[in-house]
């Protein structure tokens, strides 16, 4: 069986973008235990995010946020069939080696956690596993790319449900997208310049007018109506992290997530979908938090 | 001739965008009263626990039964194939199927995403140069009964895409390849059938 399967080719750019394709109109759910990954994958989320503590408690017990514990990936990987993503810090080369060994099925390089690096990003070309990556822009949306990364979400403000970041960023990226369409070529090096990305990418995606790769958002998501508006700014679909399990009923708000998703320019799905929900996560103001705290700074 | 895309979730703009390019009208579908004005559907790649779930809860998935008991075409790709087939194996906790593909199709069968890969594959049945293939996470037909029939199988003989009437079933993903032999087989099949005439 050997030579047969000799013809077989692992980690390609497709094979690893191609996942994120499958993801897309989907919802992408932080989970903390092999029970709540349960209550995500009956909900309808497309995907897990396996991490020990939600973006939300991150923030409020502080300390240095690394990789989750082997052993509760493992537990997570073991309860679901949809695919299981894991965070790795920013520039955390080893901590994605093992996410790898793990068979996690996608590595969130994120800043959520404290960054082990803070000059270089890993150089996701040397994996199987495909990478995803926060952006708050296109140039850094590109620059991540071209280290590797096979989907790319904008970052909003993770652990505070508030969506005005996430929304900031999906709109600047768009932004940013149409802006390079309407360029000449000769304007194009300019643009390349100023966005600090690769001239390559910057004249692909002035050509075609999308990402080479999945843009999802996240960061803030706490409502049906939050994720529908993602969607309706052109996202392909959400990731969900504290919104859900740090809210008063969770399994009833991620499944009223997915279909808001699904139906995001259906008002009357949506409406129908956000009735007695209960409380949703508390919740701080990106404005309250000083400049420190402000995890969508990391990363550059 | 219009042909539905369910877009419940998953990679329906790729097949859309294909289909286009065949010359076909695409509408995409994801309500019941949608259902009624097309002569054929795709089932996208994507989850297919989620489209089972969400076809349930909107009320598409049972008018869709009835359509493929009375001779919809239908092309389903990885979670499309699932989503056709008869019997499921390794589906999450209550998982239900449309059923029409007498097969039984196991999800996830070769593993996590670093076992997912691209393959040249030679399917007699939609020409003679080999299909080049991408597997993501991709399901396996394990049991082929007598009434479908084997297209196709990757190096160690497991069955990756199968025919049933007016059904097809891959386990690969040609909407992202640039592979257009299986829609155009499909497209044949749909003014074939003439299903709404």
């Amino acid at each position: 069986m050997t030579d047969t399967t000799s013809s077989q080719q692992f980690g390609s750019s497709r094979v690893k973008r191609g996942l994120a394709e499958m993801l897309k109109g989907g919802v992408i759910m932080d989970v903390v235990t092999a029970e709540q990954a349960r209550i995500a994958e009956d909900a309808g989320a497309v995907a897990v995010m396996a991490l020990e503590r939600v973006p939300a408690d991150i923030r409020s017990q502080g300390g240095v946020a690394r990789m989750s514990d082997p052993d509760l990936i493992e537990a997570i990987i073991a309860e679901v069939s949809i695919p299981v993503m894991a965070k790795a810090r920013i520039g955390h080369f080893v901590e994605a080696q093992v996410l790898q060994a793990l068979d996690v099925d996608y590595i969130d390089e994120s800043e959520v956690l404290s960054p082990a690096d803070y000059v270089n990003h890993i150089d996701k070309w040397e994996f199987t596993v495909p990478f995803v990556c926060g952006a708050t822009n296109l140039g850094e949306a590109l620059r991540r790319i071209n280290e590797g990364a096979a989907m790319i979400r904008s970052k909003g403000e993770a652990g505070t449900g508030d969506v005005s970041e996430a929304t900031k960023h999906i709109r600047k990226i768009k932004g940013e997208i149409a802006a390079l369409s309407s360029m000449s070529k000769d304007e194009l090096y300019v643009a390349a310049k100023e966005l600090q990305a690769p001239y390559e990418l910057v004249v692909e995606i002035a050509e075609t007018g999308k990402l080479p790769v999945v843009l999802f958002t996240a960061g803030g998501v706490a409502t049906p109506a939050d994720a529908a508006m993602m969607m309706q700014l052109g996202a392909d679909g959400v990731f969900v992290g504290s919104g859900i399990f740090k809210s008063g009923n969770p399994q009833q708000r991620a499944n009223a997530i997915v279909k808001a998703v699904t139906f995001y320019d259906d008002p009357s799905v949506i409406a129908d979908v956000s009735r007695g929900l209960g409380e949703a996560m508390v919740g701080i103001n990106v404005s309250d938090l000083a400049a420190p705290h402000r995890l969508s700074e990391r990363g550059w | 001739m219009t042909v539905g895309v369910l877009a419940l979730q998953g990679d329906f703009r790729e097949h859309a965008n294909v289909l286009r390019t065949l010359g076909a009208d695409v509408a995409l579908v994801r309500r019941p009263e949608e259902l009624h004005r097309v002569d054929g559907l795709v089932i996208p790649g994507g989850e297919s626990s989620v489209m089972d779930k969400l076809s349930r809860a909107y009320g598409l998935a049972d008018p869709l039964k009835d359509a493929i008991r009375d001779g919809l075409p239908v092309y389903g790709t990885c979670a499309g194939l699932i989503l056709l087939a008869d019997t499921v194996l390794d589906g999450i906790a209550g998982q239900q199927s449309l059923g029409g593909l007498d097969i039984a199709v196991r999800r996830n069968a070769f593993g996590a995403q670093t076992a997912s890969f691209e393959a040249d594959l030679d399917i007699p049945a939609v020409g003679d140069t080999p299909v080049h293939a991408v597997f993501i996470r991709a399901p396996v037909v394990e049991t082929v009964g007598p009434a479908a029939t084997a297209l196709a199988s990757v190096a160690d003989g497991r069955c990756v895409a199968v025919q049933q009437g007016n059904l097809l079933g891959t386990s690969f993903h040609p909407e992202i390849t640039g592979e257009y032999r299986f829609h155009e087989y499909f497209l044949r099949t749909v003014a074939d059938v003439r299903f709404r005439a």
